[in-house]
Order: C-alpha cells, then sequence, then structure tokens
C-alpha cells in the first residue's frame, strides 16, 4: 500500500534533481531548443533529428562554436502535439533558449510559428527565433508569415513546382492518379499539383483525385482497386510515414504497375517498404539532396555521419540551417535573434548538396536546388543504400534554384 | 463499374475477416468472463511481432503456432497475476486495468522492436497470386486469411454450444458457485478462456502482420474499431460479431469507392455559402468519410437497436 | 460511469472559445476574456445534451464503449469539418485583442494564471455545492445501486443525464480555460489521448473522492511533463503505475491517505510510522533495481552501440558497465524479498492499528 507514496516520492525526489547542473552552463553556450516527438509514434524520426542537430552542433563547436561560444542541442519532447509543443517551447525559453528548431507536423509549426510571433510581441528585448527545418505548409510563409519564423525546406508547393516541371520533359505520363492524406498538407499538394499540371501539361488527364484520412487506413487494396480501375500511369502523393508504406504494399499485392511520384518515400522505413514490394526504380522522391549525389563533399559528410550515427542523413536542409545560423551570426557579430534574423534575410550560400541558395526576405523561405530521385538496384556511382535494403537512391532530374521560385501572398510585420 | 463492384466486395470481405479474425478473441472474453478487454489489440500485437520473430528463426509456420501459444500463455498469466486480483473490484477496474496494460505493452513492444515497421514478409509458400481478375491480381495469403478465418467462426461456434467444455465455461460464466460446487476449478477456467481468447488475438496478428504493417502503433490503428465490431454485433454475440465484421468491412470498401458528394448530387453550393463550414458537408466526397463510417454505423445502432445486430442482452 | 470520450466536450467548449475570441475581437464586443470560459462551458453543456441522451441510456461497460464511439467520430469529423475545426493545424486567437478590464492585457502568462486558478476556485466551489444537493445525492445512488432508485420512483437514465450534462459543463470551460492559455485549439483536443488522460488522472487521484480528481490531475501533469523529460519511456512507467494503482490502491491515492484517517483520529498512527520507513528503504531499493533493469535493457535495445554512459531520472550511470547490471539485479531482487517482509509487517500493524481504532469506536 505505502508503495505508492515510494513512487510518488521517488519520482518528485527526481524531478527536482535535474533542475540543478543545467543552469550554470547557461551563460558559455548557444542553446537551440529542439522540439518534436522523442515518444510516441513519431519517435522514430524524432530521434533520427535530434541526432543530426548534435551532429552538426559538434562539428560547429569543433571549429571553434559560433562566435566563441559552444552550441548546445536541447531536446525537448513534444509527443507531435501542438499544446505539449507550446508547454515545452516555454519551458525551454524559461531556460534561456533563444532559437528553437522543429519540423515534425505543420500542425506543430503553424502553433509555434504562432507562439513566437506573440511572445515577441509581448516580450521585447527578449526575442526568439524559430528555425523550420521540414514543415512544409505553404501557408507559413505566406499568410501566416513570421518575423521569428525561417524555413530551410522548400515548401510543398516548391517542391511541386520542381516535380511539375520534370514532368514536363516526360511524355510517357499521361493519365495521373493524385492520392493523399486528408490534411492542410495533403490538400495543398493536390490543389497544387491539379493546377500545376493544367499550366504545363494539359494534355495530362488527371484520372482520380483521393483524400484518405490521415494515419488512420491499414489496408490500401480499395484505394488500390480504384487506381487501377482509372487507368492511371502515374501517381502522385504527399503521403507520408505509414501511409506511403501501406500504399506501396497495397499496391505490390495488387499488381498494379505505374511510376510513383512521392515527396516522402525516403522517410524513415520507406526505404524497407519500397523495397518489399519490389518496386525497382519506380517510386520517385523529390528532395534537396540524398545520400548518392555526385557531390564529393556532400558524400564525404554522408560518410562520416553515417560512421557515427548508424542512419543515413534525412535532412541536408539541417545542414544548411545550422551553418547559414552559424554564418549569419558572424556575419552579425551577435547572437542577438533579431539582429541574426536581419542577417539572414536575403543571404545568400553555397548550400550543403552543392549549387548556391538564398533566403527570401519577403517571407524567410529558403530557396535552393531541388532532386527528383529513384529508388532501387544501385551501380557504382551510387555507393550507399538505405535501412540495409541494398537498394539505393539514383538521380533522376535536378531543378534548379531558379525553376523553384514561386510568388508569396506574404506582408510581414517587422520590428 | 462492375469490375469495380466486384473486387470491392472482394476486398471488403477480406477486410471484413480480418476484422472478425481479431474481434472473435474479444468477443469470446467479454461473452465468458464479462470482461472488455482494452489489451486486446496489443495482444494482436504481440502475436505480430512473435510470428515476426519466430518466423526469423524457424520459419512462418511454426510462427503461426508457437506465436498464438505464448501470447495466449502470456494472457492466462496476466489473467492469473493481474485480473484475478481487480475482479473483486468489479467491471470498471477491469477495464481500467488493460486500459493500462495496453499502454505498458507498446512500450515495451516498441522498446524490443523498435518504431519502425519491421520487415514481416509473407511466406515464400503463399507468396504468388492465387486467382486474377479483372487484372487486378488477389495474393494466395489473403485467400489464406479467409480460410482461417472461417474455420475459426466455425471451430469456436461448435466448441461454445455443442462440446462439453463449451458449456461448463458457459454456466461457470452464469453460475460461478454452483459450477465450483461441480467440482470444476472456475478460476482455471477462466484463465483459460482469456488465454485462448489472446492466443485467437495473436493468430490474427500473425496473419496480419505480412498483410499489413507490423509496427509499434498497429494496436492503436485497429483498436478503435475492434469494439465497434462487438457492439455493433451484439455484446458477446459471436454470430453478430462475424455479421458486423463483414458489414463494416463491406461498408468501409464500398464508401471508398464511391466519389459521390452532396455538390455532385445537387450541384455546387452558392458562393455566398463557400466560404461556410456548411461547404465543407457540401464538398466532402464519400470516398472521404469512409474510415468514419463505422462509427456512424455505431451510433446509429445504439439508437435503433441498442442491444446489437445479434446481441440479446442490454448491457 | 467511465467515459472515454470526455475529451470531445472539452475540446468542443475549446473550440467554441477560440471562436468566440475571435467574434469579440473582430467586433469589438463588450465582453471580456475572464467571461469566455463560461461560454465554452454552454458549448459543453450543449453537446452533453445533445450526444448525452443517447450515451446515457446505459451504463457501466456499454457506456464506456458508446462514449468511445462516439468520441472517435467526433474526432474524425474534425477532420473533415475543416472551416470551423481548422483541420489538421486547428484555429488559433489573440486573447489580448478582446475588451480589457481594469487594464488587464492577459498578455503575460502570470495574469493567465490567475485566470484560470479563479475559474478553477470557482468550479471547484460550484462542483462540491452540487455534491450537495439532492441531485447530488441521487447520483451517488445511482452509482451505488441503480435499481433501488427505480423503486424509489426515480428514472436512473435521467440522473445519468444530467449528471452527464454537469460534466460536459466543467469539461467546457476547462476546455476554453485551456484554450485561452494557449490561444490555440486543434482537433488533439478531441482526441482520445486527451480522454485518456483525464481518464487517468481521475482514476490514479481515486474515483469516489471530491478531492481524487485534483490529486490526480496535478500528479499525471507532473508525470506526463516531467517523466518524458527524464526518461524516455515513459509511457511504460505511465502504464505501470496506473497498473500498480488499479491493482494495489483500488481507491486511487486519495482513497490511500484517507485509509489513515479513522487511526489519525484514535491516535494510532504513530506506530505506523516506523513499520512505513524500515519498509521503505527495500522498496525504494526494488524500485531503482527496476528503473535500473529497464533503462539498461532500453539502452541495449535502442541504442546499441551508442555511448553507454546514460543518463535516467537525472542520474548519469554507464549501461554497459557489468557492475551496474549486479547492482541493479541484486537491488532489484533483493529489495523485492526483503520489502515483501516488510509488507507482511506493515500490514500486521495495520490490523493492529485499525482494530485499536476500532475499539476506540472511531473507525467502521
Amino acid at each position: 500500500m505505502h508503495k505508492r507514496h515510494l513512487i510518488k516520492l521517488a519520482i518528485g525526489a527526481s524531478l527536482s534533481l535535474p533542475l540543478f547542473g543545467t543552469a550554470a552552463m547557461a551563460q558559455e553556450t548557444v542553446k537551440i531548443g529542439y522540439i518534436d516527438p522523442l515518444s510516441g509514434g513519431g519517435a522514430s524520426v524524432g530521434e533520427g533529428g535530434l541526432k543530426t542537430f548534435q551532429y552538426l552542433a559538434e562539428e560547429l563547436n569543433a571549429k571553434g562554436g559560433i562566435l566563441g561560444k559552444k552550441v548546445e542541442i536541447v531536446g525537448l519532447d513534444n509527443k507531435t502535439n501542438p499544446q505539449e509543443s507550446l508547454i515545452q517551447a516555454q519551458k525551454a525559453i524559461d531556460s534561456g533558449v533563444r532559437y528553437i528548431t522543429q519540423g515534425n507536423g505543420s500542425s506543430v509549426a503553424g502553433a509555434l510559428t504562432d507562439f513566437v510571433t506573440k511572445y515577441n510581441d509581448r516580450n521585447p528585448g527578449k526575442e526568439v527565433l524559430y528555425f523550420n527545418y521540414a514543415a512544409v505548409d505553404p501557408v507559413l510563409t505566406n499568410d501566416k508569415c513570421s518575423f521569428a519564423h525561417f524555413r530551410w525546406d522548400a515548401n510543398s508547393d516548391i517542391k511541386m513546382e520542381a516535380l511539375t516541371n520534370y514532368m514536363k520533359g516526360v511524355p510517357a505520363i499521361k493519365k495521373v492518379y493524385l492520392i493523399n492524406q486528408d490534411y492542410s498538407f495533403g490538400q495543398s499538394v493536390r490543389t497544387q499539383a491539379r493546377a500545376m499540371l493544367k499550366a504545363k501539361r494539359a494534355d495530362v488527364e488527371i484520372v482520380g483525385d483521393e483524400l484518405h484520412p490521415l494515419l488512420k487506413i491499414t489496408d490500401f487494396a480499395p484505394y488500390v482497386a480504384k487506381i487501377k480501375a482509372s487507368g492511371a500511369d502515374s501517381v502522385i502523393t504527399g503521403n507520408w510515414g505509414q501511409d506511403i508504406a501501406l500504399l506501396l504494399k497495397a499496391a505490390a499485392d495488387a499488381g498494379l504497375k505505374v511510376s510513383w511520384f512521392t515527396y516522402y518515400a525516403g522517410g524513415a522505413g520507406g526505404p524497407t517498404a519500397i523495397k518489399q514490394t519490389g518496386l525497382n526504380h519506380q517510386v520517385f522522391q523529390i528532395t534537396e539532396g540524398f545520400a548518392n549525389l555526385d557531390h564529393k563533399t556532400s558524400m564525404d559528410f554522408e560518410k562520416a555521419f553515417r560512421a557515427k550515427v548508424n542512419l543515413g542523413l534525412w535532412y541536408p536542409r539541417a545542414v544548411n540551417e545550422m551553418r547559414m545560423f552559424a554564418a549569419a551570426a558572424e556575419k552579425a557579430k551577435s547572437l542577438e535573434p533579431v539582429k541574426v534574423a536581419q542577417a539572414l534575410e536575403d543571404m545568400k550560400f553555397e548550400v550543403f548538396s552543392g549549387g548556391e541558395g538564398f533566403m527570401r526576405k519577403d517571407d524567410h523561405q529558403f530557396f535552393q536546388p531541388i532532386y527528383i530521385s529513384s529508388f532501387g538496384d544501385r551501380t557504382a556511382k551510387e555507393p550507399f543504400d538505405e535501412e540495409n535494403t541494398g537498394w539505393g537512391w539514383k538521380l533522376a532530374a535536378k531543378v534548379e534554384t531558379k525553376d523553384t521560385i514561386l510568388p508569396t501572398t506574404c506582408k510581414m510585420d517587422r520590428p | 463499374m462492375l469490375e469495380l463492384f466486384v473486387i470491392s466486395t472482394l476486398n471488403g470481405i477480406l477486410f471484413g475477416m480480418l476484422l472478425f479474425l481479431m474481434a472473435s478473441g474479444l468477443t469470446v472474453i467479454f461473452s465468458m468472463l464479462g470482461v472488455l478487454n482494452f489489451a486486446h489489440a496489443s495482444f494482436y500485437m504481440l502475436g505480430a511481432f512473435f510470428g515476426f520473430q519466430i518466423s526469423k528463426w524457424f520459419g512462418f509456420w511454426p510462427a503461426l503456432v508457437i506465436a498464438p501459444l505464448l501470447a495466449g500463455a502470456l494472457g492466462a498469466m496476466v489473467e492469473r497475476y493481474g485480473l484475478r486480483q481487480v475482479h473483486k473490484y468489479g467491471h470498471v477496474p477491469e477495464l481500467l486495468f488493460t486500459f493500462g496494460l495496453a499502454f505498458a505493452i507498446e512500450e515495451i513492444v516498441s522498446i524490443v522492436w523498435g518504431k519502425s515497421p519491421v520487415d514481416f514478409r509473407v511466406p515464400a509458400l503463399l507468396d504468388f497470386p492465387a486467382f486474377t481478375l479483372f487484372s487486378t491480381n488477389y495474393p494466395a495469403f489473403k485467400i489464406f486469411m479467409l480460410v482461417i478465418s472461417i474455420i475459426i467462426f466455425v471451430g469456436l461456434l461448435i466448441a461454445l454450444k455443442k462440446t462439453r467444455v463449451g458449456l461448463i465455461v458457459q454456466a461457470a460464466l452464469t453460475h460461478p458457485h454452483m459450477v465450483g460446487h461441480l467440482g470444476h476449478n472456475v478460476g482455471r477456467i477462466f484463465m483459460l478462456v482469456f488465454g485462448v481468447g489472446t492466443a485467437l488475438a495473436a493468430v490474427a496478428g500473425v496473419i496480419a502482420g505480412p498483410a499489413l504493417v507490423t509496427q509499434s502503433n498497429m494496436a492503436g490503428l485497429l483498436g478503435p474499431i475492434l469494439f465497434v465490431v462487438v457492439v455493433v454485433g451484439g455484446l458477446g454475440s459471436l454470430p453478430g460479431a462475424f455479421l458486423a465484421s463483414l458489414l463494416i468491412g463491406l461498408v468501409q470498401t464500398f464508401a471508398v469507392s464511391m466519389n459521390g458528394s452532396l455538390a455532385g448530387a445537387f450541384g455546387p453550393l452558392s458562393p455566398d455559402l463557400a466560404t461556410t463550414w456548411l461547404s465543407d458537408i457540401w464538398n466532402v466526397t464519400i470516398a472521404q468519410i469512409a474510415p468514419i463510417m463505422p462509427y456512424v454505423l455505431l451510433v446509429l445502432i445504439l439508437i435503433f437497436r441498442p442491444m446489437g445486430l445479434l446481441g440479446t442482452r442490454e448491457t | 460511469m467511465l467515459s472515454f470520450g470526455h475529451a470531445v466536450y472539452y475540446g468542443l467548449g475549446g473550440f467554441l472559445a477560440i471562436h468566440a475570441i475571435n467574434i469579440i475581437a473582430r467586433n469589438k464586443f463588450a465582453i471580456p476574456l475572464p467571461l469566455v470560459p463560461l461560454i465554452g462551458g454552454m458549448a459543453g453543456l450543449i453537446f452533453a445534451m445533445l450526444l448525452g441522451w443517447v450515451s446515457t441510456k446505459r451504463s457501466g461497460t456499454a457506456f464506456a464503449m458508446i462514449s468511445l464511439g462516439l468520441a472517435e467520430l467526433v474526432a474524425s469529423s474534425a477532420l473533415i469539418l475543416r472551416t470551423f475545426f481548422g483541420g489538421e493545424a486547428g484555429v488559433s486567437a489573440n486573447r489580448t485583442k478582446v475588451l480589457r478590464l481594469f487594464d488587464w492585457s492577459f498578455g503575460p502568462q502570470i495574469q493567465i494564471y490567475y485566470l484560470v486558478a479563479a475559474w478553477t476556485l470557482i468550479a471547484v466551489i460550484a462542483m462540491y455545492a452540487l455534491t450537495r444537493t439532492p441531485l447530488g445525492r441521487m447520483c451517488n445512488a445511482v452509482r451505488d445501486n441503480p435499481e433501488r432508485v427505480q423503486f424509489v420512483g426515480y428514472d436512473p437514465h435521467v440522473i445519468r443525464y444530467f449528471a452527464f450534462c454537469f460534466a460536459g459543463f466543467f469539461a467546457g470551460i476547462a476546455g476554453a480555460l485551456a484554450a485561452i492559455n494557449f490561444e490555440i485549439a486543434n482537433s488533439a483536443y478531441l482526441g482520445a489521448v486527451q480522454s485518456g488522460t483525464v481518464l487517468f488522472a481521475t482514476y490514479i487521484g481515486g474515483v469516489g473522492f471530491f478531492i481524487g480528481p485534483i490529486v490526480g490531475a496535478i500528479f499525471v501533469t507532473l508525470l506526463s511533463l516531467g517523466l518524458s523529460d527524464l526518461t524516455q519511456v515513459w509511457q511504460l512507467y505511465f502504464g505501470l503505475i496506473f497498473i500498480a494503482v488499479v491493482l494495489f490502491a483500488p481507491g486511487g491515492l486519495t482513497g490511500l491517505l484517507m485509509m489513515h484517517w479513522p487511526l489519525i483520529k484514535a491516535g494510532t498512527l504513530g506506530r505506523m510510522i516506523p513499520a512505513y520507513l524500515i519498509a521503505f528503504v527495500p522498496t525504494l531499493a526494488m524500485l531503482v533495481g527496476f528503473i535500473l533493469c529497464v533503462e539498461v535493457i532500453v539502452f541495449h535495445m535502442v541504442h546499441a552501440g551508442g555511448d553507454s554512459h546514460i543518463k535516467a531520472f537525472g542520474i548519469p550511470f554507464d549501461a554497459e558497465n557489468r557492475g551496474v547490471w549486479g547492482i541493479a539485479t541484486v537491488l532489484l531482487i533483493g529489495g523485492f524479498f526483503i520489502a515483501r517482509m516488510t509488507w507482511k509487517m506493515i500490514a500486521a500493524r495495520w490490523d493492529d492499528a485499525l482494530n485499536e481504532a476500532r475499539a476506540k469506536g472511531v473507525a467502521a
């Protein structure tokens, strides 16, 4: 009976313990709060991201840190829940964090942008910046844009622009089927795909346009039956996580032979699923870089990264984010968030995968070359495989920075 | 159109059968012990992961036998050392106990096997298209799934209604003291029933694992819908669960194949209403709401036939 | 009655409150922020009135199932009715834009803190008052024996329905307060996780005691915020703690404390303290051993090959070190056996103390 007290006591005591150790070091380090799922369903992705950022922080620290200060990544678990993210952000700020980075989930990103903007309004002189490395909802750099928010990932409209620019040159694509998750991101993929395909390839017929609930489907067989019945030769999908894995699996089971144009087939678990289904070089993805890209420095980085972290580098953009942050702070000669933000605006930067990118001042969106790659057998030119499947990504096309630029509706309030 | 109809029917039956495989164990436990086992889907998940591990060591067929036995033994232990202690406090604490158990099992599975999906393959023996219909392949494995479900359904019905063991079990639920006085060990009967129920869930896991995805969140994905099946079919009724599984499988599959919406039926909404919440309802397609269909069905059943399709009692 | 769908009313209250703030701010209505929770409460009440009639027809397990089904239905619909619920991203508002009273902007967190505290106090008093009314008494009666209530001439369904509506009302207020605090409402508010947390809190705190859920809510919030910082597998501990409460303390934490009340009255509590202190040591050892084992296993399963100097519960240790493994096992097994002996001792002392209390006529 009294055991309950003890558990309570033990936990109470241990709760108070970690509060001591951290405060002392606050002065000498630049703290970056990494707010992403570290438990629950999204944890495998969140953990990978955390390791990436920690690796990058070590890289910066090995070169003497930023303005002589060591960089420290503070991992905070948001359980992919917007409300929890705000609690964690507040907690981080209270412990001296002035820079927050987050990527998983546009709903979280929306909540965080809002939070940071309001926080900066209400606490002048104590501003906080939010670096977004993966949430791609276009609204964050359009209607809901904020001076405190910077995005290093290409937003979903930019990716679609790049993808349709590629599809323009592939005459074999005649009938396209759209299948997406039923939420803001999936919706924007679908609307943009329709609009852009119509503008660039009027002859392409859109034979189906499906929205299915987010992460709730266990059996995609009925959807695959519909794709099959429509006679499509290509499928465009923004699905991620289990939704892409299960979709591909169901397609392989039913013997569906189409090309898959995806945003996130390369995410955790994706390569395993593709290998299982045997869709050799039929699944394409759009990214700002990938392991087998023929670019010396990024390949070297990839090799060192894999040796240390035991994971492929999912986020080349995270590398851009951290390196640009360091460069901007050096340029501003300050770690004051507002000055760093001003230095980041319109900053040009040689990106990780080669080529030049820039941070557009109007909406704080980063523009960079985009690559389309397919997953399958490797040759000598593709040294890296994914998730020990033996298969790897192979370059299909490169879209230059200038072909990815889209207008924005952002009207930003500046300090 | 005919093509889509035939294929949807087939898909619906297949999915329904999978649901039944899982719901059967839950129904058995509920009808025998009166316990609504929240951790049932967790045992289904355990079955899938045990199956994955054993088939890596010994192959799929031994896994199909050993994994359910293991999960069943675990279930029996849970009954013996956990549920039985809680039993004296009533049904609600029992339910809560399984609720906590579900939490713990999910975390343990993700510690042991990680959070990403594992590579659980269909056995080579069944990895071929059974037949091709309208140029769509039907994997032999899914047909196998269908056959197993029907065997389990018939087997359970016979075991419960026709055999001596089944009669004792049924008697033990309503008149535990009488059965005890007749010289049967009621505690052991309950333990066995719980073990068998969880073993059934594990069978479903081993079979569904390769067909769907084997991942540490698979329990949460199918858990709620299982309860819909059990309630719609009538709490504790095995034929009811069978019927409800089929119904839900078919409803969901057919809903997916339909593109109709109110906008399609009555023309687009007038522009001055286009930004209101009405437009959401107006433009949503039947395919989009397919996954909430089971819950709609649940609410309808509760309003019009509270005891469920084939249920006999109100609570 | 066990509701797996309480978050529905919480969430709807939150959404209504957010929309209310937006509308008030846009139209400059003279409604100050502190009144907004009332709107959320009304929303919770109205939806509870709508959905409650069907779900309260039955109690116990069937009610739990129905509430679960309804919750799933509402949560899934929230993603489809995008204009109202804002889809996945939710709806946000700015709480500082509404009419100001006494120059309070409600921007700083501390003002919100007082607002929440005030409302909570009001709600607690209201709820306590409710349990003192005839209706509150009848609710208890329905819980304990619905058949008798029917004999007395009341319809248990109606009473359950009333109780349910009130619960919806208070959940709505809570949702509105959450919405004001975070200035955002999204579909996660309506989901099963939210309902589950509430359930956990209530049960761990102790059902059947008025302050039980309050204790539980504080405890669970601390746990879920604190544990996830301390260890990766907080969900496991969470589940185990819950199981332990159900198994060993069916009355929850409050129930445990209340058990001591007769002893205090009889003045025999002092006798228990040495027994507790003796049992404390081996039990703590067992728990520490258990936690060490779990963390070491987790390390070997999840981070195999990484840096073995891990930190759990703020205490750094080396997961590769065989010595640590040994200590963990010894603590766990040794602690368990010694602790079991001390528990028996406690039980004996307890009976003693309680008997004496009974003899003094202060305990039943």
